[in-house]
């Protein structure tokens, strides 16, 4: 395979999609297919069929085009470009109809509302576009070109030095430059190979982002992956993807034996002395896998508990070898960076976090789904404008962003760009990409708990702060939801969280007391009246006995 | 060969000591007679970073840093005791009194114990959370020794001695969070475990009553575990 051949596979498809004057893409990534999009691509098809139409309209499964909120999403394009929405299988003969004519109104998402029109697509720009399905659907929008580009005409140096300059970091949460990452791993010597490994053990609650762009444009993390293998001087990769994701885990097998046989992966790859081959690893549910130590001990065979750093896996990871450990959006940027150079990434987003940012949008808005939208737009634009705002007239309170890691940034903050540093200087941060939008019906001890519950049982029990730690503090934020905690449970819990925070061995642990500091921070008069007034405004808690004892002591 | 030897100095709680680059923290600390409190790590055994007791501060960094794993650098500057660091110890400790039933009156390893004797050394006087009480068993299947999980402290000593000295790997963890258990073979019976060969190493690198020869009573099992750093030693010794 080389760039030629590339081309003309491209060229081809390309020819055998011109005939068409209808395309009708129906959504068949894991949310619309929940609510039986595949029965409207199938009714789609059966009517094409009936009709006559095979040679003039195309019936095609497509990934994932955002708004999960409205699906099954089916798009038709040909006289007119239309979205429609909420599609069951009996609406598919009015579809298949209206091609020709004007469509069908009462299904009509209209493409120019804020969700899409303020959307930047780098990593998603294929989703909902291509099947993906077949790796001839992303050759023909220019896939698998990077990698050629980059193992004919770049040296492994070079590409580091562009994703380098594009300013890339870490999609995972912690927010590494990724070309740094990639620089201490070529530089690590290895006499027996080095490994990179897709980090795609996407566990937050609340966030779908890696799952999606698995099952939309699984080709594109391959890509991704080998670009980067060829960077560092890797020949073997694992992808570890939690077993939870079926669809994902299918799509990506097939991808990687489609693209053996092409030759872009496997041996001797596009003809050059560059091999490299995927694996696939499944996580069997665990929190803590995705942290890279943890990850790569489960990889290992052994029990999925992280280890100190360092040694960082760049110098000692996957079997003691230096090991490049990235996350699933992180090598959706590669291929758009080396196609477009990294400057041209680096002129999109904030001084120091460059590029977009996917945003699994969920809990009280209006338009729950998948966002891509550039480094440095507002929270408020994301709530309020691409999200439609909260539902029912209720009022905004706060938004949750990076899962049990992360924590609950309030409305004064708004109007704050979205970017690493601004997110953690409020006592948040980005994380993997989950946003979680809570309205007054939220009552924020709740919320704490909730992490706190999760963090409890995702905790490994290696280490004794985040083990017994996060049991103690659940056991606090309960009682506090009750309505029989006192000022000294307060106190204690704040001990608790600093000494957890600080103590622990990992990232889990080390930010499990996140979601409680900010709701303390924040959100202390909540706390208060539970304690003060034993009584939950948002009449979220079930207060056990409301007692006015403590009324009139000062917080 | 061996490889030319890199020599470090830095100063540990105002000590300036000397070692090599190979060395961590906690080990220099020991050659200079300068205690750190340590619980899952013990000489002649890997070291894993769990029980948190080490964890010291070193100037320039913000993290604390465990000592049992963390390698000495030059010009290093280490502080193993500050108000700091005591209240988080204390409170670890406090975690570990919660976590499982130690009552120490009716304990084998009473006044022999790492746990209580660290506790004491630290002034811990007072559990300031509450017990968690669980219901844990007893495992006396095994002829000559007994498992009680009330006194386990998940330090992992037992896993690490089977697997890296004796070679039988017959213990270690199932479940995860607050519900993870030490466990022998495929979580069965001690007793009945085909791997075990009745060493008893695991035993007497036990920090606390959790493993303990059968027929003491309150207070009689002191451990033996001198024996770790010489069998190791002579191991590195025929390496080729």
């Amino acid at each position: 395979m080389n760039l030629d051949e590339l081309q003309e596979i491209a060229e081809q498809q390309r020819e055998a999609e011109a005939p068409f004057e209808h395309r009708v893409q129906v959504c068949v990534a894991a949310s619309c297919l929940s609510s039986r999009s595949d029965q409207v691509k199938n009714a789609l098809e059966a009517d094409v069929k009936a009709r006559g139409l095979e040679h003039r309209c195309k019936v095609k499964g497509v990934g994932c085009m955002g708004l999960c909120a409205a699906g099954p999403l089916v798009e038709a394009r040909g006289k007119h470009r239309t979205m429609y929405q909420n599609v069951t299988p009996e609406d598919a003969a009015a579809i298949v109809e209206s091609l020709d004519k004007e469509p069908v109104e009462r299904l009509v998402l209209p493409l120019e509302m804020p969700f899409f029109a303020g959307q930047k697509k780098i990593v998603l720009e294929n989703s909902g576009e291509i099947d993906p399905e077949k790796i001839e659907d992303y050759i023909r929008v220019g896939g698998y070109e990077s990698l050629i580009k980059a193992l004919t005409t770049m040296s492994p140096l070079e590409v580091i030095e562009e994703v380098r300059k594009s300013g890339l970091r870490g999609r995972g949460g912690a927010g590494y430059p990724t070309g740094l990452k990639w620089s201490t791993v070529q530089k690590a010597s290895s006499e027996d190979g080095k490994f990179v490994i897709c980090n795609a053990d996407e566990g937050d609650p609340g966030a779908f982002m890696d799952r999606s762009v698995l099952e939309s444009d699984p080709h594109r993390v391959l890509e991704g992956m080998a670009i980067a293998a060829y960077a560092v001087g890797a020949n073997r990769g694992y992808i570890y993807v939690r077993a939870e994701y079926p669809l994902a885990v299918k799509r990506l097998k097939d991808a990687i034996r489609q693209a053996e046989r092409l030759g872009v992966l496997g041996n001797d790859i596009c003809d050059t002395t560059f091999s490299l081959r995927i694996e696939i690893r499944l996580g069997a549910g665990a929190f803590v896998c995705g942290e890279e130590t943890a990850l790569i001990a489960s990889i290992e065979g052994n029990r999925g508990q992280p280890r100190p750093r360092p040694p960082y896996p760049a110098q000692s990871g996957l079997w003691g070898k230096p090991t490049l450990i990235n996350n699933v959006e992180t090598y959706a940027n590669i291929a758009p960076i080396i196609r477009n150079g990294g400057g041209w990434f680096a002129g999109i987003g904030t001084e120091k976090s460059k590029g977009t940012k996917v945003f699994a949008l969920a809990g009280r808005v209006r338009n729950t789904g998948l966002i891509e939208v550039p480094m440095g737009i507002t929270l408020r634009e994301i709530v309020f404008q691409l999200g439609g705002g909260i539902p029912e007239e209720r009022k905004f309170k706060a938004v949750q962003t990076g899962g049990p890691s992360g924590g609950c940034v309030p409305e004064r903050y708004l109007d704050m760009p979205v970017d690493y540093e601004s997110l953690a200087s409020v006592g948040s941060i980005m994380g993997s990409g989950g946003m979680i939008v809570m309205d007054e019906s939220s009552c924020m001890v709740d919320v704490a708990k909730f992490f706190m519950d999760f963090c409890r049982t995702e905790s490994c029990g290696k280490c004794v702060p985040c083990r017994v730690g996060t049991v103690h503090m659940h056991e606090l934020l309960s009682k506090i939801s009750r309505g029989e905690a006192e000022w000294t449970d307060l106190e204690l819990l704040e001990r608790l969280c600093e000494m957890v925070r600080s103590t622990s061995l990992c990232g889990l642990g080390q930010s499990a007391p996140n979601p409680v500091a900010s709701t303390l921070k924040y959100f202390r008069h909540e706390y208060a009246q539970h304690i003060r007034e034993r009584l939950c405004d948002a009449g979220v808690c079930t207060i056990s006995q409301p007692s006015e004892e403590l009324a009139g002591v000062e917080l | 060969m061996k490889n030319k030897v890199q020599i470090k100095t830095l100063k540990i709680e105002g000590h300036d000591v000397s070692a090599t680059g190979e060395q961590t923290i906690l080990q220099v600390a020991m050659e200079n007679n300068i205690p750190i409190p340590r619980l899952c790590s013990v000489e002649g055994l890997s070291s894993i970073g769990a029980c948190r007791m080490c964890l010291v501060e070193v100037k320039g960094t913000n993290k604390l840093l465990p000592a049992c794993v963390t390698r000495v650098e030059e010009g290093m500057e280490v502080t193993v005791f500050s108000e700091r660091l005591d209240g988080y110890r204390k409170l670890i400790l406090e975690m570990l009194f919660s976590e499982r039933n130690h009552i120490c009156s009716v304990c084998v390893v009473n006044g022999h114990c790492e746990l209580q004797t660290l506790a004491m050394k630290l002034g811990v006087t007072h559990v300031t959370v509450p017990y968690l009480h669980p219901k844990v068993a007893v495992d006396a299947s095994h002829e000559r020794f007994t498992l009680d999980h009330n006194r386990c402290i998940l330090c992992a000593r037992c896993v690490r001695v089977c697997a890296e000295i004796e070679g039988a790997h017959t213990w270690d963890f199932k479940g995860r969070g607050i519900e993870s258990r030490v466990v022998s073979d495929m979580n069965e019976a001690w007793g009945s475990s085909e791997t075990c060969t009745s060493c008893g190493k695991c035993v007497h690198v036990c920090p606390t009553g959790a493993l303990f020869e059968k027929g003491v009573s309150v207070a009689e099992m002191s451990k033996r575990k001198q024996y770790l750093p010489y069998l190791t030693m002579m191991r590195e010794e025929v390496k080729p």
